[in-house]
């Protein structure tokens, strides 16, 4: 199974993996969502969605649907708030 | 005067671009709209060293320079426009300390367009705080450009932005970053087919569109053959140069910013977890809506009174002092009348915007967005779309004004449609003394059902507003694949000045505004309520005068007057009785007389007001829409009514006091009139409750607001929607309005 932002809990963090072309929004690559780059997952909106993430210091909101588009490897050891 | 320097203020959003602009211009600034768009504009002078002075334009916040929305195209296209009369001298890129990084993306960009640039690094105040130390000597090195620590919060840093502005001519103009590795092949072939043009500028023409509507004005003409890439192509291209860049911009700060991850979290994450809590979270929003509520119904009452009070006595003033006739009139009746109707709102507006003004300086809004945005979209709404919904119970003016944080175009048309059928504050009036009149007093369950009333009015108008929204989402095919990114900006304490000048500034222009469309049509309601073409109008007086002499009052003023003096009388014998003084029969009988002398006139006077608004022009066209608004149980008074309200609703009152020849405005008496009234066709009180339901929901549902509409066409910049949104919900509510009085009657 492919592992995406959408799978992280509270507090768990993972580093971006290499992405498909043209898959995500320039605007979120702006905001520094890239391959290699780390994201935390900090908070889910009380309906799971969206869920508000830090990637590479930025701290944003997205829906759960693109956050599906974001495949990482979830760094195992991270702590859980 | 010497030339001034023209610099162009560009930054992210949330970084203080704002307050940087504030302090440089202070209240030297306009804000205006770019031509033919609805993007705001703002532009001040400042006052540099040595006499020299800049003109500043605050461009828009944009994250880069690859748009994706109408606001950053505004700040591309300027920036690709040598020949734009707005074109920089020098370009201020505002960034803020805890996001350099993200700041840089767009510094690089700019920088790469060979525009002198300067780099402020603001919120200096929060390093300590949040353990961030930066090499400023190494970061001009290596950025080849000029920096100025600044913190518009303690207000240090401004005078040093000033100095860089001022010897902007000693600023490197040095791109940083060669973009054409991403695609060594492809810019060659560029280069030969364009060989006088810049590089980068070139590309950022060809990409402009790939993630947007097209721009039209081109700065730059590039033939429609040279199509050698396909968008896929070219947003991959894009994506390539976004690594590059902040490959760049790592390997820069790795060396130049040093950050203590220990000092970094602590409120920002305490508050987030109490702020977007599944029980807390709503529960404060809840509360915060409260107390806007509060302060737009209760609150803003008082200056709102006092305003209201001091019109009337303008009005009155006038009257008194300027000779009789059209043009005192005029002045006092429809112009005066028309300037106290728009400046009624400012309380309420003012309120609105202050509230707004907090919330999104202080960073809540964005976790409200967060927390309603699940909620708004099987809708097809956003979670930004709550801010205008909420507003819209006060007016729907800055409503529609708010709903410009919302990026995605479909989800803020879909919300500017549908506001307008929130239950705004003009509607009550009209709910109110309908209300008062047809709904019979008695409770259900311990509630009365004049409030369950108004209640449920409350609850369709947001109903309306949902179910519209839902359809609206299902048959608009509008391109623009919806995307939500929002940042989460770190909370700040909100300057004072900021919120001042948001207040200020979204007020004047609400007043510039709509003002001017109240205002001019106050004055055609006025002219054609006070002049008509035939002898019935110019003769009425003498007509009225004989008919009273033939045939007496109307039966009501006869009523009237009759239970008037009663009163009087009673009151008389009162203290007399009392002892309070003494008076002979005669005297009592004069002091009656008098009282009758007067109560005659004021009823002459109202049926002559009565007659000649009958025969006016818009009495001409309250009898000629009867037969439209007869099936819906109304007479041609109330058309007339209806009619001129679609000027705005809170008219609707004012028209029927006018018309059913009520010389005060005491609401007990209109009430009275009102309830007085039969039905020349079915010879049964005309407000009952067939005709008042559906009053109610004719109402609640169609679209009376000229000052809306106004605004309407200004945010989406044709008058295509706000002419849609007209023409549906006046349909609709006539259907309703139809269904309701015939089943009821």
């Amino acid at each position: 199974m492919i592992t995406t932002v959408a799978h992280l809990k509270r507090g768990q963090r993972g580093i971006i993996k290499e992405f498909a072309e043209g898959i995500l929004p320039i605007k979120l690559m702006e905001m520094g969502c890239l391959p290699g780059n780390e994201i935390e997952l900090v908070q889910v909106a009380p309906l799971k969605d969206p869920i508000y993430i830090n990637v590479n210091g930025s701290h944003i909101a997205i829906r759960r649907a693109m956050a599906e588009l974001i495949e990482l490897e979830i760094i195992e050891d991270s702590p859980l708030l | 005067m010497s030339k001034q320097i023209k610099v162009a203020l560009i930054g992210n959003p949330n970084t203080g671009k704002t307050s940087v602009f504030n302090q440089l211009t202070g209240l030297k600034q306009k804000v205006g709209n770019y031509p033919g768009i609805t993007v705001e504009k703002k532009e001040g002078v400042c006052k540099l060293p040595r006499g020299v002075k800049a003109h500043i334009l605050d461009l828009p916040g944009t994250y880069s320079l690859n748009t994706t929305s109408l606001d950053e195209s505004v700040a591309v296209e300027l920036l690709l426009n040598k020949n734009d009369k707005d074109y920089p001298d020098v370009a201020v890129v505002i960034s803020d300390v805890e996001n350099l990084k993200r700041n840089l993306l767009l510094f690089t960009q700019i920088k790469d367009l060979k525009i002198p640039t300067i780099l402020v690094i603001n919120m200096a105040d929060r390093m300590s705080r949040t353990g961030i130390s930066l090499d400023i000597d190494l970061l001009e090195e290596k950025l080849d450009t000029k920096i100025a620590l600044v913190s518009t919060r303690k207000g240090t840093g401004i005078e040093r932005i000033k100095e860089l502005i001022a010897d902007y001519k000693n600023l490197s103009v040095g791109p940083v970053i060669d973009t054409t590795v991403i695609a060594p092949a492809y810019f060659n072939k560029l280069r030969d087919t364009f060989p006088k043009e810049d590089l980068y500028k070139l590309w950022l023409v060809i990409t402009q569109d790939v993630n947007f509507m097209p721009i039209e004005k081109t700065p730059i003409k590039i033939p429609s053959d040279f199509a050698t890439k396909s968008k896929p192509e070219l947003k991959r291209l894009q994506q390539k140069e976004t690594i590059l860049r902040y490959q760049f911009i790592n390997g820069i700060l790795k060396q130049a910013y040093k950050v203590d991850i220990n000092a970094a979290k602590g409120l920002r994450a305490s508050l987030d977890k109490i702020l977007t809590h599944k029980v807390f979270g709503y529960l404060i929003f809840f509360v915060i809506l409260l107390t806007i509520f509060q302060a737009i119904y209760d609150w803003s009452s008082y200056p709102m009174d006092f305003i209201d009070e001091s019109f009337a006595a303008a009005s009155e003033w006038v009257k008194d002092t300027l000779p009789p006739g059209v043009f005192t009139d005029l002045i006092a009746e429809g112009i005066l009348a028309g300037i106290g109707g728009v400046i009624i709102f400012i309380p309420q507006i003012a309120f609105l915007f202050l509230f707004i003004a907090l919330l999104e300086e202080s960073g809540y809004m964005s976790r409200v967005v967060f927390l309603m945005d699940r909620l708004m979209r099987p809708f097809g709404l956003s979670g930004k779309s709550v801010v205008p919904l909420i507003s819209g119970t006060a007016c729907a003016i800055p409503a529609i004004m708010a709903t410009r944080t919302i990026e995605n175009w479909k989800e803020r048309l879909i919300t500017i449609l549908v506001t307008p059928f929130t239950t705004c504050s003009a509607r009550l009036p009209v709910y109110l003394i309908i209300i008062a009149l047809v709904i019979p007093e008695g409770r259900f369950l311990g509630l009365s059902y004049q409030a369950l009333t108004l209640m449920f009015l409350y609850l369709i108008g947001f109903g309306a507003a949902i179910v519209s929204a839902m359809i609206l989402n299902k048959i608009m095919k509008i391109k623009g694949k919806s995307f939500f990114v929002m940042e989460m900006p770190n909370y700040k304490l909100p300057l004072l000045k900021n919120v001042v000048y948001t207040v200020w500034e979204k007020t004047k222009s609400f007043v510039l505004g709509a003002g001017k469309i109240i205002l001019a049509f106050s004055i055609i309601l006025w002219f054609m309520g006070s002049n008509g073409y035939a002898d019935d109008f110019e003769n009425a007086e003498t007509i009225v005068e004989n008919r009273i002499k033939t045939e007496g009052f109307t039966d009501y003023n006869n009523n009237n007057i009759a239970k008037n003096l009663t009163a009087y009388k009673a009151a008389l014998q009162d203290s007399i009785q009392q002892n309070t003084y003494a008076i002979t029969p005669q005297a009592l009988q004069d002091s009656l007389s008098l009282k009758k002398e007067v109560l005659f006139e004021k009823a002459k006077n109202q049926e002559i007001a009565g007659h000649k608004l009958e025969n006016s022009y818009m009495g001409y066209m309250g009898k000629a829409i009867e037969p439209i608004v007869r099936p819906l149980g109304y007479d041609w008074k109330i058309g007339i009514a209806v009619l001129t309200s679609f000027a705005a609703r809170e008219v609707f009152v004012g028209t029927l006091a006018t018309i059913y020849s009520v010389g005060s405005d005491e609401e007990e008496t209109i009430k009275n009139r009102m309830g007085a009234e039969i039905d020349s066709v079915t010879k049964r009180p005309l407000f009952n409750l067939a005709s008042g339901i559906s009053l109610l929901l004719f109402y609640a549902f169609a679209m009376q607001c000229m000052s809306t509409l106004a605004i309407v066409k200004r945010e989406t910049g044709t008058w295509k929607w706000p002419a849609a949104q007209l023409v549906f919900m006046s349909l609709f509510a006539y259907i309703v309005a139809l269904i309701a009085y015939q089943l009821l009657k």
